[in-house]
């Protein structure tokens, strides 16, 4: 049991309680989302103690150093003075949506237009507010150019909140709030030769299409393999897109994987990273991207470093689901 | 040997081995001995890499004879849950013999290898919760 002082006022800690759990139980309003440790939007500070390093996985060095954590992850080990963000750190952007499109049965594309400039690195991803509050995690699919748009591929899952008003309700038209682009599972300018291995199950695929334009873009002399994920070939989707992006750059190989018993032409049976893992013998010195679900991107990681992979070289997004308890 | 014990007398453990430098080596040799074992490994199974790197620097650190802030106390509560998954002895001298390998495969000279090996060992009794 360790005690918190926020704004001079302290809380007790109880057993297996995390610093947002603590905090929200004594009816302090913290911001939060995940509640995985992702998305920072229950980011704070450590004034006195360095904060157990577990809760600060994800963060970048500076963030770090000066003892920011992600809330609802960290179960203190002794007691700790705590800060808030100061509400100008935190960033908000309104957007207007211009496009909205299905690319599978269950996957929309959605592009909206920033009111103001943007700079972000494709692949990372955003928190998306609606009006009453509620706020997921989204990843950001095309690279940044001078116009401030931002694509998304929102999967709707069965009876979620959030993907499930994306895709009822929002229309072209609609303002969305974004927070700040956050997250270091992007592209990384000056090492151009370096393999690249990209594994996306599901809409998975979003922060990768950023990642391989950016790459491309920037002229990635490596190779670059892609290898996406579905249990059903509907759930495959811009193959088109990627099968001629792999005509047109030879060093990009782009593999569909299906996970369930249906065989079809041009595509891969098994799950992308049982593929992937299996094709590419040495990982050492790759940079790997994973992204999608939570099992795969963990299991993948661990693969991927036994393979030879160094663990700064790996970057994940999983895409995790508030679990029901959580709510 | 009794030339370089004499030349080296006043520097540290951890100056001798290579200072953080030479943590850094240590613990990607180490953590992938760790996690391929077969053994062991399901001690590992679902905490987050990242976090468990840098438990693994951490304690490589402290064995290393350089800086840091370990408590046996720590030791304890941070294993409890494993001790409760069956964690034992023979788990213990299997993740020295990765101590000591690891070591070895680093050219690390006998005389220090036991040297780390001895702080290693004593934290056996707080990790086993006895
Ligand atoms: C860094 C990051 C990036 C992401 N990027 C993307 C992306 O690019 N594209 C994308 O599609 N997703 C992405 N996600 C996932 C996204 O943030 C949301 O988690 C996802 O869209 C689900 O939100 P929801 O509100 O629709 O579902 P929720 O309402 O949060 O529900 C999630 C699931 O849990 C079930 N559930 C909820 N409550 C209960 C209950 N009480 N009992 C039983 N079951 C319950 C629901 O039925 C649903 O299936 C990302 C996540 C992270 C962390």
């Amino acid at each position: 049991m360790s005690k918190l002082t926020l704004n001079g006022a302290t809380f007790t800690s109880q057993p297996n309680e995390t610093v947002l759990d603590t905090l929200l139980r004594e009816n302090i309003q913290i911001p939060n989302g995940c509640r995985q440790g992702i998305c920072q939007s229950c980011l704070m500070r450590s004034v006195d103690v360095p904060p157990p390093v577990s809760a600060q996985v994800g963060l970048n060095q500076t963030q770090q150093k000066q003892n920011y954590f992600h809330a609802c992850v960290c179960y203190p080990e002794q007691d700790m003075m705590l800060a808030l963000l100061e509400s100008e750190q935190t960033i908000f952007i309104t957007a207007r949506v211009i496009q909205k499109q299905l690319l599978t049965v269950d996957i929309v594309r959605v592009v909206v237009e920033c009111d103001t400039e943007l700079t972000f690195f494709a692949g990372q991803f955003v928190n998306l507010l609606r009006d009453d509050g509620l706020t997921r995690s989204y990843s950001i699919a095309n690279r940044p150019q001078a116009d401030n748009r931002l694509e998304f591929h929102i999967r709707r899952l069965p009876n979620g909140q959030f993907s499930n008003w994306v895709h009822d309700e929002l229309v072209v038209g609609s303002t969305l709030t974004l927070s700040e682009p956050k997250g270091s599972c992007h592209y990384l300018s000056g090492s151009e030769a370096q393999p690249l291995l990209l594994i996306g199950t599901g809409s998975g695929l979003a922060p990768l299409c950023g990642i391989i334009s950016d790459a491309l873009e920037q002229s990635h002399s490596g190779d670059i393999h892609l290898f996406h994920g579905s249990s059903h070939h509907k759930g495959l989707y811009l193959v088109d897109e990627m099968r001629e992006l792999a005509t047109k750059h030879t060093n990009f190989y782009y593999t569909p994987c299906l996970s369930g018993d249906n065989v079809i032409a041009d595509t891969v049976q098994g799950r992308a990273h049982d593929v992937a893992l299996s094709t590419i013998e040495n990982l050492k010195g790759w940079r790997v991207y994973l992204c999608g679900h939570p099992d795969m991107v963990n299991h993948s990681k661990r693969l991927a470093y036994l393979k030879g992979a160094s663990i700064k070289d790996i970057y994940a997004d999983a895409f995790h689901v508030i679990s029901p308890d959580t709510k | 040997m009794s030339e370089v014990q004499d030349t080296t007398a006043a520097t540290s453990l951890f100056d001798q081995l290579g200072g953080a430098a030479a943590v850094d080596a240590a613990v990607d040799i180490f953590y992938r001995k760790v996690l391929s074992d077969y053994r062991i490994n399901r001690f590992f199974d679902h905490s987050d890499m990242e976090a468990q790197a840098a438990k693994q620097k951490a304690f490589l650190t402290m064995a290393f004879g350089g800086p840091n802030n370990y408590t046996g106390k720590d030791m304890r509560t941070t294993h409890a849950k494993f001790v409760k998954m069956g964690l034992n002895a023979s788990h213990f001298d299997i993740v020295m013999e990765h101590l000591t390998a690891t070591l070895a495969e680093l050219s690390v000279p006998p005389a220090l290898i036991a040297q780390v090996a001895a702080i290693a060992e004593s934290t056996r009794t707080d990790i086993l919760g006895k």
